[in-house]
């Protein structure tokens, strides 16, 4: 075994902004369950051992009946509707929170895939099975599937959200502590699930830049984009002096597109993906269907890549 | 007695064709007696293997194919193989007629039919685990399942596909049989409350089951035919699978422990010879949780991309589903007050039930709250929950009533004190198995885990423990359940002194169930009625 592997804990690390609460409610859940449970216990095993068939017992005694035992079934029902309720708005509000979107948050790409973690930061640098943040800084995680279902879980954050193939789930977190802390594949994905493992590094401030200094600065990977754009061809059909009629792409992240169908809809990063991936499905008003889908040739770091590059294009134009 | 001399359904006919033609519903709940426990076993020796690699963090009996293949075949064998036909299929067979003072079922013939296509559908299952089996957990999650995984998916999945329709038979014959077949002066009010539950969980049966056919059907047209559904790659949608699916799955937890309420209601009143607390609220509450089961499914899906808003609902409904299974809880305890407690062995297993299922049904709030489940969705926390619920629920009833109406299935008495010794060692060995389970998922360890971090190894290895110790609880009732076949005292009609027109004809039961008309009950659960001295249940 190795040297400080805590052997035993009741509770994980908290790490991030939101474990405590989570922890909090929790706590206090299982404390309710622990009462009722020692109430409903000591009743049962009360009852057995006053009123066991062996004993003596002299007099008629009275059950609880009619309007009596009515009242008490309300009551009981009442009650518990009121706790649950109580529990549920409690959780409910804290839920709300935890998944209220960051807003200018450090964002960074994940892909998940049989049987790893890929994280690509904005500077060009990218990982596998492990994932460098800044504490105290909000982050928020743009993850897709390159295969089957995953799912992202780090316990000390109380984190968990399931990858998927061809779409884009996100998630955020702050962390409140430099350390590493074990990262899961919580959702079964194939044989070797159970090394779908990683971990997060938590690093101070200068720690991370430090980490970060050795790759490019911020817009690398939008760079990496912006060259998939020109090799395959996109410029051919998107930029001025087309070949074929394609709507301009500077402008479009973030924007409300009209499509032939007559929809209208937000263009943002799934929008991207899916013109890329399928661009036949949603075909923009005004235009032929002629653009070709790209799912064969590129890998989902790549389409992240060209998405990153597409939404930099559009935040620019604002 | 003179009643032993007479043919029983036991006697009536002795050669193999005598049993697999018979349309007698209780000789059609032996067959399935017999076939559920052959499938227990199978899934019992899966669950101890994986307990046995789990003893240890590496992975070092088993590969992590073969160990992925293991928690397959455990889960659906356990699921749909042994839990869901469990109650209903054997005790429910057995006892729907007698209870309502019926010859038999209303479609015999059908009722036969299920056993057959919930053999062939056995069969299947079993084939495709020897072929090779399956490793995408009992849930086959799309697109593991439709596209990358390299079992026999289709064999295994057709397997569930044709034992569905058992159930659908199953609870068709019995609804059918409850409306229109009790005795003259039953009213719906007047029925034992275990024939709620069954007349619940046949609805669910109905209403649910051809939404896992079809769900199952689409996998395999996917899987076979390429046709997108569900993988995104060829254009499907992989949510919609978990949403089939679970629209199905999560009425089918109430079918795997309504069954098991029913029979604890029947023991509980027996051995505390009172009259059950609250008849009406425990029998509506069946028909409330099966209504309400239908719109929960959601909560399974907290953490898949579901909305928010969506989420929240399904929360708000998932706590709300938990009322009716209180209301249950509350009324067992109080049918305990001032009573005349016997401990046989049936009511050890009913009292074990209690406790197992509250706090299944406990940590069962945890999980609806949305905000916890983030973090418990997919650990061991969850396999925890549903292990009490299922196992430390409706095992422990199916025990326990399989022990109370033994004496009336067989015509024996099987050894008491034995009786008692596996009822303890169950409980025990149990809570030691699961109860690390939910530390160990609060702490972060995912299910379906061949190779686990190293902090994990000690609760591991006390769940380990226990599980052989719950093995050998099992193993117990199958030596002395027998033993009893062949050595067993002659039981008499009504060994319990219980309620109920089961008890009213001989054990076992004439081929027609009961010899002239049975007499009309009245109000169930007379047990204040029963006389004093000579009507006391002995242990
Ligand atoms: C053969 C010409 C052609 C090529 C090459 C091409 N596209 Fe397109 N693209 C189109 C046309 C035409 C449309 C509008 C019709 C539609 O939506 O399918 C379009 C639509 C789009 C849209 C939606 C734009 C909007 O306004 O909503 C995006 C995003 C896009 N393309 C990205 C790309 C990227 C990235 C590449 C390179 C990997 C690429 N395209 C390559 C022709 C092309
Ligand atoms: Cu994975």
């Amino acid at each position: 075994m190795k040297p400080g592997v805590v052997m035993f804990a009741w509770l994980p690390e908290q790490a991030s902004t939101v474990a405590g609460e989570v922890d909090r409610l929790f706590l206090w859940m299982l404390a309710f369950c622990v009462l009722i449970l020692v109430l409903t216990v000591a009743l049962v095993v009360g009852f057995c051992v006053k009123y066991r068939s062996s004993k003596k017992r002299d007099s008629e005694e009275e059950l609880l009946e009619g309007a009596k035992q009515r009242r008490l079934e309300y009551l009981w029902i009442v009650a518990a509707t009121v706790v649950f309720l109580g529990f549920f708005g409690w959780s409910a509000n804290l839920y709300f929170r935890m998944f209220k979107p960051y807003e200018d948050p450090l964002r960074i790409y994940v892909v998940g895939k049989q049987w790893m973690w890929k994280a690509q930061h904005e500077t060009g640098r990218g990982e596998i099975n492990e994932l460098h943040v800044p504490v105290g800084t909000p982050v928020e995680l743009v993850m897709s599937s390159q295969d089957v279902i995953h799912s992202f879980f780090v316990p000390a954050f109380r984190l968990k959200h399931d990858v998927l193939p061809g779409r884009y789930t996100r998630i955020h977190f702050t962390a409140t502590k430099e350390g590493s802390y074990e990262l899961f594949c919580a959702e079964l994905c194939g044989t070797e699930h159970s090394e779908m493992i990683g971990r997060i590094v938590v690093l101070s401030e200068e720690g991370y830049e430090a980490w970060q200094g050795r790759s490019g600065g911020a817009g690398r990977f939008a760079e990496k984009g912006r060259q998939l754009y020109e090799n395959l061809g996109c410029a051919g059909c998107h930029e001025p002096g087309r070949l074929v009629p394609a709507p301009p792409l500077d402008e479009v992240y973030g924007r409300s597109v009209a499509l032939a169908s007559g929809a209208r809809v937000e263009a943002d990063r799934q929008y991207l993906r899916d013109a890329i991936l399928a661009p036949n499905q949603e075909v923009v008003a005004g235009f032929e269907a002629v653009m070709p889908s790209y799912r064969e040739q590129l890998e989902n770091e790549d389409i992240d890549a060209l998405v990153a590059y597409l939404v930099e294009k559009g935040a620019a134009h604002e | 007695m003179s009643e032993a001399a007479e043919t029983n359904y036991l006697t009536a006919g002795s050669s193999l064709r005598s049993w697999l033609l018979t349309r007698d519903h209780k000789r059609i709940a032996i067959l399935y007696a017999i076939s559920i426990t052959a499938f227990f076993l199978v899934g019992g020796v899966a669950a101890v293997l994986m307990r046995l690699e789990l003893a240890t963090p590496g992975g070092d009996l088993v590969a992590s194919a073969t160990y992925n293949r293991l928690f397959t075949l455990h889960g659906v064998i356990m699921v749909w193989f042994f839990l869901i036909p469990s109650i209903p299929s054997v005790l429910g067979n057995f006892l729907v007629p007698l209870m309502i003072g019926a010859r038999d079922l209303a479609f015999p013939r059908l009722n036969l039919a299920s056993w057959y296509v919930f053999m062939a559908g056995g069969v299947l299952a079993l084939g495709a685990i020897f072929a090779g089996g399956v490793d995408t957990g009992w849930t086959f999650y799309t697109p593991y399942s439709s596209t990358y995984s390299n079992g026999y998916v289709v064999a295994m999945v057709a397997g569930v596909f044709i034992a569905g329709f058992s159930s659908i038979f199953t609870g068709i014959n019995f609804m059918v049989t409850i409306h229109a077949m009790r005795v003259k002066g039953m009213g719906w009010f007047q029925m034992p409350l275990f024939l709620w539950s069954m007349y619940s969980t046949s609805l669910i049966m109905v209403l649910a089951t051809p939404v896992l056919a079809i769900t199952l059907a689409l996998l395999a047209i996917e899987r076979v035919g390429g046709i997108g559904i569900f993988d995104p790659a060829i254009g499907g949608d992989p949510l919609l699978f978990q949403h089939l699916f679970w629209f199905y799955s999560h009425p089918a937890v109430y079918i795997m422990i309504l069954p098991g309420m029913g029979v604890v209601s029947e023991l509980i009143a027996c051995f505390s010879r009172n009259r059950i607390f609250g008849y009406k609220f425990v029998a509506l509450s069946s028909v409330a949780i099966a209504a309400l089961g239908f719109l929960v499914w959601g909560h399974h899906m907290f953490v898949s991309s579901q909305s928010v808003v969506a989420s929240l609902v399904f929360s708000l409904l998932s706590f709300l589903v938990a009322v009716p299974s209180a209301v249950k809880v509350l009324n067992w305890t109080a049918t305990l007050y001032r009573g005349r407690i016997v401990f046989s062995a049936p009511m050890l297993y009913a009292i074990g039930f209690i406790g197992l299922f509250t706090l299944g049904g406990l940590t069962g709030l945890i999980l609806a709250a949305v905000a916890v489940d983030v973090h418990v969705h997919d650990t061991y926390f969850v396999v925890a929950h549903f292990h009490y619920i299922m196992v430390g629920g409706m095992l422990m009833a199916y025990l326990g009533g399989l022990h109370f109406w033994w004496p009336k299935i067989t015509g024996k008495q099987y050894s008491r004190r034995w009786g008692r010794v596996s009822a303890v060692l169950v409980f025990l060995g149990f809570n030691l198995t699961f109860m690390p389970q939910f530390v160990l998922g609060y702490l972060g360890m995912p299910r379906r885990y061949h190779i686990y971090a190293e902090q994990f190894q000690l609760l591991n290895l006390c769940s380990s423990a226990g599980a052989v110790i719950l093995g050998l609880g099992y193993l117990l009732p199958l030596c002395y359940l027998l033993h009893s076949l062949f050595c067993g005292k002659p039981a008499g009609s009504n060994p319990w002194s219980a309620t109920g027109l089961e008890w009213q004809t001989a054990s076992p039961p004439p081929e027609h169930n009961f010899n002239g008309r049975p007499s009309s009950p009245g109000e169930p659960y007379r047990y204040d009625r029963m006389g004093k001295e000579g009507g006391s249940a002995e242990a």
